[in-house]
């Protein structure tokens, strides 16, 4: 490549680059300074110091953990099935791919008001359990952590499953008919072939959906108890911006929410790279 | 492994929708034979040998390994029940595995010890010439290289039928060569019985015990190379061997001898004589006295090399001008045409070989002796494939 088109394709950059500084940089170099000064704007570790030292503000870690680390689990661990049986295509695949869509389009608030009325006391899932004799009083969907779990669900799980599609769909189909001829039963093939060239897939998935539960606060206002079990860590940011007025302690807060979606994803990360240590490049003939 | 005498595939159709892609393949494999599946692209030489390993499952129709059957079309053996190994075009390396451990793959499944794993794999290694490539990845080695591992990772478990579906498509001319000497030098030692798939002539013929010639999902011929080569038993395999010189012609006369048959036709260039080794019963024979009989025309078809620039005595003559000559080295390729002032007379092609220089529009007096030209009824017009991917 000659000097000249490589300045070119740094000229091309720019914008990107500008966006990058403008809407993400800014924002968090910003937000960490904030964090670390005072309301009068002298430095300080105090905004951090509080937050560990308040039990009512440090469980939200746990909490928000509680809430975001199951449901991803059951995102990606049914995604990774689903992919799998769909991934030569199928009847009505179209139609499935568009219910799945529907939720991403739709957004937390109308995912939220959605179950509020389907699946309330009295919404047609529990007066269609209890028709069928499943469940004789209503069951608590909502208002719980039931509920916040199932919406991230709603809107996780979609996210999960195409990005897995759109993976396994391109491996190599030949690799699994080698598997085979050599012997492996479909279980084997999965097991030994597609599942760890999955594996990277299963680790964005992972990391993508962790990181939007974990950040969850429509919902959990919307769907949860959140004065209580469902009061996540975005609740006390919030709480500590627009009710206190102390955007110091709230930077703090989202700083600390920063450091824990990333050390999860490093996590991920170490767990990719030991299970997927062969050449970046899936065969695809 | 679990020792055989043949391999017979009974009358096996597979139709996908209301498209058949293979009609009634009958065919038995001796152990340790080498068969080749030749054909166009499309013909069904794929489908045919998924259908062998079970891979898709078969439409009608049988496969035996000895008596046991393995597949009626209802009930089959499952593909890796079947002691079956394939090697695909696209080599099919798993990418995440080292070669080791790609080779070691179904040794591990059958569960062999750690020893007998290392020992087996490093002799498969050794076999396709990849001593110490066992830490490689695939997406480290070349195709000619991936391919080999293709191939070891196959003959480790000692298959009882080893498939190739054009295996060395996918590598560039040399390598082929190359890989074909090593893949024709290890059938030699293993004797492993073989199924090659490839569009490649030259490819069935330096390889094959057997070469069977396919169109539009039917078989054309089944005979070793040499027969093939010289005695095709219809036009597409003739053009398929490189035939050419296909002219319309009317059959004059005909006067039959038990192993042979003489032929006079009359072509836009004269008339020819034809002197054909289709012994009675022969079914080239019945159809060119149809032929005569119905008035029919036939078609010729002579190789390129056996038309000679200076014609000898007893041949046929043929009067033509030079329109074309391509220099290809040692020799030049002619095209040359009967008569360019009609219509009849420039619609045929006559293509030949010379070693003397020849020019453009000259007028030339060829010989073809009678036995080197075949005749044969017209190709039936069921969705023919003959020039695609024909060499
Ligand atoms: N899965 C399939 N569905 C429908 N048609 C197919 C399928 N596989 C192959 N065919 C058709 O069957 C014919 C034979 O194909 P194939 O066996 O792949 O040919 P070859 O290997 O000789 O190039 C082709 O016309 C192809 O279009
Ligand atoms: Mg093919």
């Amino acid at each position: 490549m000659s000097s000249a088109s490589k300045s070119g394709s740094k000229v091309l950059l720019a914008p990107a680059i500008a966006f990058l500084v403008l809407l993400f940089l800014y924002p968090f170099a910003y937000g960490l300074y904030l964090s670390f000064t005072k309301a009068d704007g002298g430095a300080t570790f105090a905004n951090y110091v509080r937050f560990f030292k308040d039990p009512w503000d440090f469980r939200t870690i746990w909490t928000t953990l509680w809430i975001s680390l199951p449901i991803t689990f059951i995102n990606v661990g049914l995604a990774i099935p689903f992919a799998y049986y769909m991934r030569r295509g199928m009847k009505g695949e179209k139609t499935i791919t568009f219910f799945l869509i529907v939720p991403i389009t739709l957004g937390a608030v109308l995912i939220s008001e959605g179950m509020l009325s389907y699946m309330g006391p009295r919404g047609w899932l529990n007066q269609f359990l209890m028709a069928i004799g499943l469940v004789h009083h209503p069951v608590r969907f909502t208002h719980n952590y039931l509920g916040v779990v199932i919406s991230l669900g709603l809107s996780g799980f979609p996210y999960a499953f195409l990005m897995l599609l759109g993976y396994v769909s391109g491996i190599n189909p030949d690799l699994e008919k080698a598997s085979q001829m050599l012997g492996a039963s479909k279980f084997q093939t999965f097991w030994k072939i597609l599942f760890p060239l999955m594996v990277p897939g299963v680790a964005i998935a992972f990391c993508l959906n962790f990181v939007m539960a974990f950040s969850v606060f429509p919902s959990a206002v919307l769907l949860g108890q959140p004065s209580g079990p469902t009061r996540v860590i975005a609740i006390a940011a919030y709480q500590w911006a627009f009710e206190k007025f102390n955007f110091n302690a709230a930077s703090a807060i989202s700083m600390i929410m920063a450091a824990i979606e990333l050390i999860v994803i490093t996590l991920v990360l170490v767990w990719r790279g030991r299970m997927y240590k062969g050449a970046s490049i899936v065969g695809k003939g | 492994m679990k020792d055989f005498k043949h391999i017979s595939v009974r009358r096996m159709t597979k139709r996908f929708g209301d498209k058949t892609a293979l009609h009634e393949f009958s065919l038995a494999f001796d152990k340790g034979e080498f068969v080749t599946f030749l054909g166009p692209s499309g013909c069904g030489k794929s489908t045919a040998l998924n259908c062998i390993t079970g891979l898709i499952p078969i439409s009608g129709g049988e496969i035996f390994i000895d008596d046991e059957c393995i597949d009626d079309s209802r009930n089959k053996v499952a593909p890796e029940k079947r002691e079956f190994g394939m090697v695909f075009q696209n080599y099919a390396l798993f990418p995440h595995l080292s070669v080791f451990d790609n080779v070691a793959f179904g040794l591990r499944l059958r569960k062999h010890t750690k020893k007998s794993v290392k020992e087996k794999v490093d002799t498969a290694l050794r076999l396709v010439h990849l001593e110490g490539y066992g830490s490689k990845f695939p997406a480290q080695m070349s195709g000619g290289e991936q391919q080999r591992v293709a191939i070891a990772r196959c003959i480790v478990l000692e298959p009882r039928l080893l498939l190739l579906d054009e295996p060395l498509s996918n590598l560039d001319a040399k390598l082929r060569v190359e890989l074909r000497y090593e893949l024709k030098a290890l059938h030699e030692r293993l004797r492993v019985t073989t199924i090659y798939v490839t569009h490649d002539q030259t490819e069935a013929l330096a390889l094959s015990d057997r070469i069977v010639v396919m169109r539009a999902g039917k078989i054309q011929q089944v005979g070793t190379p040499e027969e093939v080569f010289s005695d095709p038993a219809n036009l597409f395999v003739a053009d398929f061997m490189g035939f050419k010189n296909m002219w319309k012609a009317k059959i004059e006369s005909l006067s039959q001898s038990p192993d042979h048959l003489d032929a006079v036709v009359k072509t836009a260039g004269g008339s020819l004589r034809a002197h054909l080794r289709y012994p009675e019963g022969d079914p080239r024979r019945s159809a060119l006295v149809a032929a005569q009989a119905s008035g029919k025309p036939v078609v010729t078809a002579i190789r390129p090399e056996d038309i000679l620039l200076h014609a000898q005595a007893g041949m046929n003559l043929l009067s033509c001008t030079s329109t074309l000559v391509e220099y290809l080295g040692q020799q030049s390729q002619v095209s040359a045409c009967f008569d360019a002032s009609t219509p009849e007379g420039a619609a045929d092609r006559i293509d030949f070989r010379s070693s003397d220089r020849v020019e453009e529009g000259r007028g030339l007096e060829l010989g073809v002796a009678p036995d080197k030209l075949l005749l044969f009824p017209e190709l039936d017009t069921i969705a023919s494939t003959v020039e695609e991917g024909s060499p």
